[in-house]
């Protein structure tokens, strides 16, 4: 089990934000990588290209599944992992710290309000 | 009590690359009766080179490679195939039969059409027969597997929209759905949107109609879905799609529980693909090549790939004034032998027995479920159709997962069922095992999965390693995902080569560690 950040954001599809200035952090959770099993392959987004909110940033394919990131927030991504491409397993190892996916420059900073708060997010998955 | 055993009666067996010995041979040519050719100079250099380490050997040592690694297979004629979702049944020897008839097997699709009629009356009958069955009003036989039927059918409905003036953004698609649904809503120029699924392993019908606006081109549902359940409304879901001029796309993948007992024209499908590899017996998976015939209701007639079938003066011909058609999607006329499979299959059964197959694959399941039930969780409640859909909810508890339970199954002597599909189950175990199987075969099949689930109570390290009794233990999956090494290098000589003497039987250091109580 993993702890889970009390300044991060969280979402349903289990991906998490952290807020930084005028930058979010975003990546997937511990949940997230522990139902997904052994992640193999990563695939992230172009620096320079805008994402929605809820739009796709790419996906994540375990030895079980290809599944698709969700952004939290809308915006332009500034960063990526790129170590993610050659060290896919960080992802399982790490994925509330150096496992980060993207940087994203928030277009709409008010978007993380409607997020879940840790607690909202850990008792979410404790219900499902 | 051992009801079930498996020997490999072959060696290990080495690459092609590494039996190999210059100059060998497995093929005599007769003498060159015509003036030698330079290669470089008649293909203006585009020759290759010797390609390094070609394998070369006898015809004997090929013979037994490959027959050896035969043994080494699973198939529908050893046992139950129960891979759920995609109807891995028994291929009738009637087919077999029929696609070896001299005509037919060495018909040549540039034969005249004179010459052609048998093999046009066959596809004629064929588009007949699946379109009486899906109670659609036109098919084509073109699309050589599933998606590719997918693909054709989301063209088609892009054609219609187009000539109405607009063809729309986006596509539904169920979170149960086969991967190959979004991919092909994807392919084919459309945004894809994932509508939730209900407690009772449906489309949630209010959760559409809140999707539901006029930049929906069509919805793409399975039905019966990928949990094994049927969409039972199907009829509304169909309204609330047509009403906003939108169509309804179905993914014939599990036409296995409907056929002879629901016609999909007849609950609001638009466009559905069939896979005759899998509910007309043609071979399927490594065997294949597949067929994904699409059938159609009429508006959608126009758009249909060319050329067509046309009856004049008791003649069969090829119409290629289409004006109006997405086009060709494949070379000639689809994969042809497959297509006189799937008509045998047809009308070997007759309605009656298309009928009876389709009863027997859900009672199957329906059995394999109540039988297994009390030691997995089964993830619906809601009756199941063909196959049926278990979550590893208890066995985790123990630290297994269905991945363990699969591998576990190999060991019992039999091939998997579908691991980890659909992804809105936990653990999925999804298992299918199709008419054709007898009682005896479904109760071995189902004291192997109670077996497990007691091993896992007593002792999960057994199923945590498995499998033990197969040719190559457990497979590394993560790393060679990971760093996959897709070339074959030579080894230094020093490795291929044993010593004399050194050579040891395999068997006694694989003694299987079975527990007593499977004993």
């Amino acid at each position: 089990m993993s702890t889970y950040p009390e300044n991060f954001r969280y979402t349903k599809e289990h991906e998490w934000v952290r807020v930084d200035g005028d930058t979010g952090t975003v990546g997937i959770t511990w949940h997230a990588q522990n139902e997904l099993g052994d992640i193999v392959y990563v695939d992230l987004p172009k620096v320079g290209a805008h994402v929605a909110e809820r739009g796709s940033l790419g996906s994540v394919e375990s030895v079980k599944a290809v599944s698709d990131i969700y952004s939290p927030v809308s915006g332009e991504i500034v960063e990526i992992n790129d170590e993610l491409t050659t060290a896919p397993e960080k992802l399982n190892h790490d994925p509330h710290g150096e496992a980060w996916l993207v940087k994203i420059k928030l277009a709409a900073p008010d978007e993380i309000k409607s997020l879940l708060s840790a607690a909202d997010y850990q008792s979410y998955i404790g219900a499902e | 009590m051992i009801k079930k055993t498996r020997q490999h009666i072959s060696q290990n067996e080495s690459l092609l690359f590494e039996i190999s010995s210059p100059g060998k041979m497995g093929y005599q040519l007769p003498e060159l009766d015509v003036p030698m050719m330079d290669p470089a100079e008649a293909l203006g250099g585009n020759t290759r080179a010797e390609i390094e380490d070609f394998p070369e050997v006898s015809e004997v040592e090929l013979i037994r490679h490959f027959t050896r690694l035969s043994t080494w297979n699973y198939a529908i004629d050893l046992g139950l195939y129960p891979l759920g979702s995609c109807t891995m049944k028994y291929n009738p020897r009637i087919n077999e039969v029929v696609a070896r008839t001299e005509g037919l097997a060495w018909a040549h699709p540039y034969q005249p059409e004179s010459l052609s009629q048998g093999a046009m009356e066959i596809m004629a009958e064929l588009e007949r027969c699946l379109a009486v069955i899906t109670g659609m009003d036109a098919v084509t036989l073109q699309p050589a597997a599933g998606a590719h039927g997918e693909m054709t059918g989301t063209l088609l409905i892009r054609a219609l929209l187009t000539s109405r003036g607009n063809p729309r953004k986006k596509i539904l698609v169920p979170d149960s759905a086969h991967g190959t649904n979004p991919a092909t809503a994807a392919m084919t120029g459309y945004e894809v949107e994932n509508i939730k699924s209900n407690e009772q392993g449906m489309l949630d019908v209010e959760a559409l109609a809140r999707a539901m606006n006029e930049d929906v081109a069509a919805l793409m549902v399975t039905n019966p879905n990928t949990v094994g359940v049927f969409e039972q409304y199907i009829h509304k879901i169909a309204a609330i799609m047509h009403d906003k001029g939108a169509l309804v796309y179905m993914d014939g993948a599990n036409m296995n529980a409907l056929v002879g007992i629901a016609r999909p024209g007849d609950f609001g499908i638009d466009v559905m693909h069939l896979n005759l590899h899998k509910t007309f017996s043609t071979p399927h998976g490594g065997g294949g090549p597949g067929a994904g015939a699409v059938a159609i209701k009429k508006e959608l007639e126009p758009f249909l790939p060319g050329p067509r079938l046309r009856r004049e003066n008791n003649q069969w011909h090829w119409d290629y004034d289409r004006p109006r058609s997405i086009g060709r999607v494949r070379s000639f006329y689809g994969n042809f032998g497959v297509l006189v499979r799937a008509l045998a299959y047809i009308m070997a059964h007759g309605g009656e027995g298309l009928k009876n197959a389709t009863m027997d694959a859900v009672l199957n399941a329906n059995y394999i479920r109540k039988l297994i039930e009390p030691y997995y969780k089964i993830a619906y409640q809601a009756p199941s159709m063909h196959e049926c859909v278990f979550s590893d909810d208890y066995q985790s508890k123990k630290g297994v997962r269905t991945g363990d339970i699969a591998k576990r199954l190999i060991d019992y002597g039999f091939h998997p069922y579908t691991v980890s599909f659909p992804l809105i189950v936990h653990g999925a175990l999804m298992i299918e095992p199709t008419e054709t199987e007898p009682k005896q075969e479904l109760d071995l099949f189902a004291d192997a999965m109670i077996s497990i689930a007691r091993e896992i109570e007593e002792n999960p390290a057994i199923v945590l390693n498995a499998p033990h009794l197969t040719r190559t233990p457990r497979v590394d999956e993560v790393t060679a995902a990971r760093k996959p090494i897709l070339r074959w290098k030579k080894p230094a000589e020093s490795q291929v080569r044993a010593k004399p003497g050194d050579l040891r039987p395999d068997v006694p250091a694989r003694e299987p560690a079975l527990p007593a109580s499977v004993r």
